[in-house]
């Protein structure tokens, strides 16, 4: 049973990251309300995370150096949704909708 | 295959206690993806939020793997517990009661199947370049327990560490700002 095997694997961990990484694209060019949209951004950052943890798990001579990484994303990552929440709620004051093809002052 | 960098070569027995060790593994990215396709593809908002909760909690059990259950407790606390709730906050006060549907269907191509196309992409490049590269395994120096980073947060890292609470600080204030802007 190799399958059972794949958590000591860095390239199991790198495929997960990458699987995130590009739910988050997708997420990011397919949804249409800036939440949603948030939310895969929310999918990237954490594949990032993700890829960090597994370097400094199988590869990094100091294996404290991803872990600060990870820490600091997620502090980030934090700070971002506070500010991009805000923004959401000053946007839907003005618009009356967060739909981002409504979002629209100009023709066309 | 050269590049896997794998720490034990032989594979476990099922009812063994490295073999249940390794369907827990299974078991977290299963939850991993189904959190992920759920917030990715739900047509309602609020059970995209959920998604991306289940999807970090999974993954918080994917970074107990990775040797750091300090890691996973702070990706509880943080994403799951916090921003989960704020983006759970945002969905109630930023969106009219009748529209908290993300419908999927867009009229620009982007939003189709270029976005899928792109992600598949995406995907397929950092596949291939993950587990093509011969990744090179350093000598071990340190042991990357709580107290070394605690130590390393401190003294190498201590300029990030007070601008990133600069950062956050901004953040608040920022946030503060912008939120009361609009009301009148």
């Amino acid at each position: 049973m190799q399958l059972l095997n794949l958590y000591n694997c860095l390239s199991t961990y790198l495929v997960i990251g990458a699987l995130l990484f590009s739910f988050g694209v997708y997420g990011m060019l397919a949804r249409r309300t800036v939440i949603g949209m948030l939310i895969s951004s929310e999918f990237i950052l954490a594949a990032a995370s993700t890829k960090f943890m597994a370097f400094n798990r199988f590869l990094a001579p100091d294996p404290a150096v991803g872990q600060i990484f990870t820490l600091f994303i997620m502090a980030i990552a934090a700070a971002e949704a506070a500010i991009a929440i805000s923004i959401m709620i000053a946007v839907y004051r003005n618009f009356k909708t967060i739909d981002t093809d409504e979002l629209v002052d100009l023709q066309g | 295959m050269q590049a896997l960098v794998c720490q034990s070569a032989a594979a476990p027995a099922l009812f063994s206690a490295e073999g249940m060790v390794g369907v827990i593994f299974l078991l977290t990215v299963v939850l991993v993806f189904t959190g992920a396709l759920i917030a990715v593809n739900a047509q309602r908002l609020v059970r995209a939020v959920a998604g991306l909760a289940v999807c970090f909690t999974g993954l918080a059990g994917v970074y107990y793997f990775l040797l750091s259950p300090f890691l996973a407790m702070m990706q509880l606390l943080i994403y799951v517990g916090a921003v989960s709730i704020l983006i759970a906050f945002g969905i109630m006060m930023a969106t009219p009661e009748e529209k908290r549907v993300t419908g999927m269907k867009s009229r620009s191509l982007l939003a189709g199947p270029l976005a899928f196309s792109t992600g598949a992409l995406m995907f397929a490049a950092l596949t291939v370049l993950g587990l093509k590269t011969e990744w090179q395994v350093f000598p071990r120096q340190g042991t990357g327990d709580i107290k070394a980073v605690g130590m390393a947060l401190l003294t190498t890292h201590s300029m990030v560490f007070e601008l990133i609470s600069i950062v956050l600080l901004m953040a608040i204030i920022g946030a503060l700002v912008l939120a009361q802007r609009g009301r009148n």
